[in-house]
């Protein structure tokens, strides 16, 4: 009789987890996905194509239905878990329904921050999170009617993109003084808002965000300075906050997220965690990456097999079409020296940090086919002083 | 664009390099250009060209003409004038300082690239109306050795034999020669005979050249030393009993004395072997090979002639070959091998301070028959100053008027620095040049005359074989260009002697030169032309090559293949005389500069590359100034291959890159002559050459002068290849080579990213490609890169450079640079090198067919076991064959043993 190993949440962890456990530990578990959203497991980062309509949102699904059946799982999907009965081993669902579980996996993901604006609970101001945001925005978005998306970092820009793509007259307004400040330095940063701008995204840098304006739906977004910024739509898209709200209910220990060892336990030995609601040496991440490296080790630990997971070098790969943004590890400069590539026509920029002898930050605008070349030397800490004259050009040419 | 003279056909000429004296055929393009060949009825050549020679008509461009008369008043700038303003402004210079400070005050400076004519002109006016002797020429650092040589052993300056003896030869002896890179058409004539003969090449050179490598026999002497040898060679002949009793009784004086100073100096071959700093067992194989070849030719160039003994040297030469009477005979002689195209023909006419017109000197005689011959009012009457001197006297302020045609001395002569500054003081300086922006022009010229090149000129020259042959025109003159004689005899007239300059064609002064040379002659003097004093325009026009004496018989003008086979030197008794060379001195090194600086030339460039430097193949052979250096000798200085050192002299110093070469005899090192401060910020090799000359000819030493090598290294190295002539960063050494589609400049210095940076963006700026600037910085690691494309996406420029250890080969950029796009994909890559890549690069090895290094190792690779089989598959090799012996070397190299 196989174990009962339960999965919360069907997101992108969830589907890469079940994935990578039919390789290793076929049978010996009974799983089953446990999800909120009413659908299987689907690529959110690819939301932005299907709100620019360059991909209907079928063509999301990281799975068929028929892959999840014939690995055995059992999925229930549209229905949250409401609770964890630890001492009872079982997970109790919102419509009452009980599961035991042997073990348990929490990928519960993140919330999408809600600014607390004055008036941001009107009708016409949404998030950017799933599928069900996307399909009101597009919902609301016809050719010819104003958006205006908060935040300039990666969810905000594909939430911008993604409109103006649908003929929506976009404005994005961002806090900082650069999009993307933290894994941009100022010239990628200008690159890329040009970018987005001939996208036709207006951008307004250093704009705070005071009021959404609008008594039954919202009409715009007021800013700071009095300005109002007329919209009917306004997309709160300025992060995400790991969604640990089933385990500190629980009682297992938090802090932002879901406190997790090296081995992905929580504080109870039979509940794990991964994804965008853990929290693993005082680090979550938001980003896809951390937690498919997550998933191999849980799966490995989970066979049975010696695994650890050491922490993620973290890496941003902006999903915009024809925009190639590149960002990894430490691009704060601090102690740095740094490697500049600069060529204007081809609207391509890349900058190295070095210090120690080591990489230990990428910056790459405009061709970011080595991306995962130089995480490769951030992550392993390569000594590159043999490397360093073409380092900029990426991934040495084999022995020619 | 020079506009092609209406003849579509092929124009048979000769080559304006080396004294081989070529044939060359020139089909103008229509464009400015010519399809160049070698002419198969040139007795020179037989067909072949050389490196230099087959890209002539990569160097006829207008890019670098002076293409007007320029002249300043006072301290101003050079301004375009009108030839009547120019020559009128020479004139009143010349006739000021004649009439203020007298004819002593008044020099001329020549040069071997004259034609005949135009030499003639301009020794009449100086030396016949003027009234000075102070006419000398760059030949003086050439070959004035051989000319005092041959005056003292034969009484006239006679070249014995011909090109023919080369072939015929069963011995050929190259004594200071680097015949493979320096006369190749001469080489691979010899090469042939030993192919077809079994001849043997005998190489006597204190560096293990090119033409080393092809010898059967290598002496790597002692610097200094050849005096020594050729007397150890004379005493072992009479040893042997070798000698020719009958000819030295017969023909020539002074035998017995000289073999006794050969016996003191060099009596055994032991004794000759320590001389010379020899292998005993080498010397005696050369005595042996000397001793039993009775076809034995001796060539002998600069290393003979460029020296302190370069005289003394010649004679030891010539005393064997007079002691075995081997000599104007088929097969045998010796040879000098004249590195100037008409420094024979310069000498002809006289045109040298210790002559004074058609091989006569200053004695009360011939002084009187010259002024005679030419009515000349002022005919100078004793010798004037020689080159080094000459230029001496004009730092002293005693010259104050000169005209220098067709010869950068600012570049050329011992301590160049001082030359050049010297130029600064005169009251008149003229000069007369094919090409802006020498160092010459640089020092300051009053009057700066538009000189006509080849391809335009029309006149004579002669090689080294004595052989005089037509220079034609196949391009109208470049703008306002016209001939030196013409700019001689307009300055004549306007000092009032019209009537003896009234030439209008170059034929007028061809037959008056000849009628010179055969006025009151009757047989006394060996350069005769009696049978072309009354050559027809037509006649003239068609002259077909021949050596002189050229005298008239029934059947026509005679030429002379060979001289003193019987005797009948031109010395009083019609004796040829032995002379004994003064012992060989010691090497003139101190503690302080302990190595000897050989210079000269190589194989792709010809003198300060004004026109040479104007072809991308020739330029990629050796792109930059660079000193060898024997392993050990840099191992004491602390220099490895690649640094760049620091090269002092006790007259200056500059600094070049070290390359090591074991085939460098230890204590000396070798320099390039041909960069200037036109193409190079650091390549003034003549500045550091001392003014020490040989006591007779004048001719200066060098080949020896005491210099010290130490480290000087630079933190960073790089290029910049453009396609116009752009500035390179300040600070770093720079020295700037012609590519295909533009130029290179090869750059060192110190690390400087930042203002590497500053440079690139306002040349990027400058030429409005600041759209498609592309740049890698990386300051604390000193790389750095740029490079800007034009509007029509070419390659405008690339700027790289790195630290000195890491700095790429520029191969991958020169040939995008070749490109007239590269393609926006390819653009992104060019920051990398990684661009346009597949071709195999490298340096260029054979410049006829532009093959690089990597392609021949490719092919070596790919089973090519043989030079024949590279040139079967690569071409390389198969027209000049000067880089079959860096060929075989790579042959060999990649097949020895690992």
């Amino acid at each position: 009789m196989s174990e009962p190993l339960v999965i919360v949440g069907n997101g992108m962890a969830a589907a890469k987890l079940c994935e990578e456990l039919s390789a290793r530990a076929l049978g010996r578990y009974a799983v089953a996905v446990i999800g909120a959203e009413p659908s299987l497991a689907y690529n959110r980062v690819l939301l932005s194509d299907v709100l620019a309509g360059k991909l209907p949102a079928a063509d999301l699904q990281m799975k068929p239905a028929a892959w999840w059946a014939k690995q055995g799982v059992t999925l229930v999907y549209g229905t949250p878990v409401a609770a964890i009965d630890r001492a009872a081993h079982a997970v109790v669902l919102a419509d009452g329904r009980r599961m035991a579980y042997g073990k348990l996996v929490l990928a519960t993901g993140s919330h999408p921050i809600r600014l607390p604006l004055p008036g941001a609970d009107l009708p016409g101001v949404t998030t950017f999170r799933d599928l069900a945001d996307v399909s009101a925005l597009l919902a609301a978005a016809r050719p010819g009617s104003r958006a205006v998306v908060i935040g300039g970092g990666l969810l905000g820009l594909e939430a911008a993109t993604g409109l103006a793509g649908a003929g929506v007259e976009t404005t994005l307004v961002h806090l900082m003084d650069r999009l993307m400040e933290r894994q941009l330095d100022m010239p990628a940063a200008g690159l890329l808002r040009q970018a987005v701008e001939a996208r036709g995204v207006t951008v307004r840098l250093e704009a705070h965000s005071a009021a959404i304006e609008g008594t039954t739906r919202a009409t715009g977004l007021r800013l700071k300075d009095g300005e109002v910024l007329p919209a009917d739509l306004v997309v709160m898209a300025c992060g995400v906050k790991p969604n640990a709200d089933l385990a500190r209910a629980a009682g297992l220990a938090c802090n932002r997220g879901v406190i997790i060892d090296d081995a992905l336990a929580t504080d109870d030995p039979d509940i794990f965690a991964l994804g965008e609601c853990a929290e693993h040496r005082g680090a979550t991440y938001g980003l896809v990456a951390p937690a498919y490296e997550q998933a191999r080790v849980l799966a490995r630990r989970l066979a049975g097999a010696d695994a650890a997971y050491p922490g993620s070098t973290i890496s941003t790969n902006l999903k915009v079409s024809g925009v190639h943004v590149f960002s990894a590890g430490d691009i704060s400069g601090a102690g740095a020296q740094d490697i500049l590539l600069n060529d204007r026509a081809h609207g391509l920029y890349r900058r190295l940090f070095i210090r120690d002898g080591a990489l230990v930050g990428a910056v790459l605008f405009g061709d970011t086919a080595d991306g995962l070349y130089y995480l490769d030397l951030i992550t392993n800490r390569t000594p590159i002083a043999a490397l360093r004259t073409e380092l900029a050009f990426g991934r040495p040419a084999l022995a020619a | 664009m020079n506009a092609p003279l209406p003849s579509p056909q092929a124009t048979a000429t000769t080559c304006p390099y080396c004294g081989v004296g070529c044939g060359v055929k020139a089909t103008p393009d229509g464009l400015g250009g010519a399809r160049i060949e070698g002419d198969a009825a040139h007795p020179a050549n037989l067909g072949r060209l050389c490196s230099k020679g087959a890209a002539l008509g990569e160097t006829i461009g207008l890019d670098t003409r002076l293409l007007h008369p320029m002249a300043r008043t006072g301290d101003g700038p050079l301004k375009r004038v009108t030839w009547e303003a120019a020559l009128d402004r020479a004139a009143e210079g010349f006739r000021d300082t004649l009439e203020r400070h007298g004819p002593e005050a008044v020099a001329f400076y020549l040069s071997g690239q004259l034609l005949t004519e135009d030499y003639y002109v301009a020794n009449k006016l100086a030396k016949g109306f003027l009234g000075t002797a102070h006419v000398d020429t760059n030949s003086r650092l050439c070959m004035a050795s051989s000319v005092a040589g041959h005056k003292r052993a034969f009484g006239s300056d006679t070249v014995p034999g011909s090109y023919e003896d080369l072939d015929r030869a069963d011995l050929i002896v190259l004594t200071g020669s680097n015949t493979a890179w320096c006369h190749p058409v001469l080489f691979r004539r010899m090469a042939a005979a030993k192919a077809a003969r079994g001849t043997k090449i005998v190489v006597i050179d204190p560096r293990r050249t090119a033409t080393a490598d092809e010898a059967d026999l290598f002496l790597p002497l002692a610097h200094g030393t050849d005096a020594a040898l050729f007397s150890g060679l004379l005493v072992h002949l009479a040893d042997a009993g070798a000698l020719d009793a009958g000819f030295i009784d017969a023909a020539t004086e002074g035998f017995a004395e000289v073999l006794a100073a050969a016996r003191l100096e060099a009596p055994t071959i032991a004794a000759t072997a320590r001389r010379t700093g020899l292998e005993e067992a080498d010397v005696a194989r050369f005595f042996d090979l000397f001793r039993a070849t009775e076809r034995t030719v001796t060539c002998y160039s600069q290393g003979v002639n460029q020296s302190a003994r370069g005289t003394d040297k010649v004679n030891a030469i010539l005393n064997c070959h007079l002691a075995t009477g081997r000599i104007g005979r088929e097969g045998m002689g010796p040879f000098s091998l004249t590195g100037q195209p008409n420094a024979m023909g310069g000498r002809e006419v006289g045109g040298l301070a210790n002559q004074l017109a058609a091989h006569m000197g200053f004695s009360p005689q011939e002084v009187d028959r010259v002024r005679r011959f030419w009515g000349a009012p002022n005919i100078a009457a004793a010798e004037g100053h020689k080159a080094v001197d000459l230029f001496a006297a004009i730092e002293r302020g005693e010259i104050k008027a000169l005209w220098v045609m067709g010869t950068n001395p600012a570049v050329s002569l011992p301590r160049a620095d001082a030359a050049r500054a010297a130029l600064a003081k005169l009251d008149l300086f003229v000069l007369s040049e094919n090409v802006v922006g020498t160092d010459t022009a640089g020092g300051a010229p009053h009057v700066l005359l538009p000189a006509a090149a080849w391809g335009e000129k029309d006149g004579t020259v002669t090689n080294s074989e004595r052989r005089i042959s037509r220079q034609r025109p196949f391009l109208a003159p470049a703008g306002e260009a016209k001939p030196d004689w013409w700019a001689l005899a307009q300055v004549a007239r306007r000092l009032g002697h019209g009537d003896a300059f009234a030439y209008e064609t170059p034929a007028e002064i061809f037959r008056e030169h000849a009628a010179l040379s055969a006025f009151e002659n009757g047989g006394t003097r060996d350069f005769d032309l009696s049978g072309l004093a009354g050559l027809s325009d037509a006649a003239y026009e068609t002259l077909a090559p021949v050596q002189w004496p050229v005298r008239a018989t029934p059947e026509g003008p005679q030429g002379t293949a060979r001289l003193f086979a019987k005797g009948g030197f031109f010395t009083p008794a019609r004796r040829a005389r032995f002379v004994a060379p003064a012992p060989v001195a010691a090497a003139p090194t101190t503690p302080d500069f302990p190595l000897l600086l050989n210079t000269g030339r190589i194989r792709d460039q010809w003198h300060t590359m004004t026109r040479t430097g104007l072809s991308p193949r020739l330029g990629s052979h050796i792109p930059a100034p660079l000193v060898t250096v024997h392993p050990d000798d840099a191992a004491t200085a602390g220099l490895a291959d690649g640094m760049t050192a620091r090269i002092a002299s006790a007259h200056g110093d500059t600094v070049l890159e070290v390359r090591l070469d074991a085939g460098q005899r230890r204590g000396t090192v070798f320099a390039p002559i041909h960069w200037s401060g036109a193409n190079s910020s650091h390549g003034r090799v003549g500045a550091l050459v001392h003014p020490a000359t040989d006591p007779l000819s004048g001719q200066p030493d060098s080949k020896a002068t005491p210099v010290r090598l130490a480290p000087a290294p630079v933190a960073a190295r790089g290029f910049l290849v453009a396609r116009t002539r752009l500035a390179p960063p300040p600070g770093l050494l720079w020295a700037r080579a012609r590519l295909e589609g533009g130029h290179g400049w090869t750059l060192a210095g110190p690390s400087d990213p930042d203002a590497w940076a500053g440079h690139a963006r306002t040349l990027a700026q400058e030429m409005g490609s600041a759209d498609s600037f592309v740049e890698l910085s990386d300051p604390a690691g000193g790389h750095y890169r740029a490079a800007a494309f034009t509007s029509s996406g070419a390659l405008a420029f690339a700027l790289v450079l790195a630290p000195a250890a890491d700095a790429p080969a520029w191969d991958a950029w020169t040939r995008l640079l070749a490109l007239d796009a590269v393609a926006l994909e390819e653009r992104r890559a060019v920051l990398s090198g990684r661009a346009g890549d597949g071709a195999a690069g490298g340096p260029l090895v054979c410049a006829c067919f532009g093959v690089p290094r990597g392609a021949i190792s490719a092919a070596i690779a790919g089973g090519a076991r043989d030079t024949a089989a590279i040139g079967a598959c690569l071409k390389a090799g198969t027209n000049c064959g000067s880089c079959l012996p860096e060929l075989r070397r790579m042959v060999d190299e990649a097949l020895a043993p690992a």
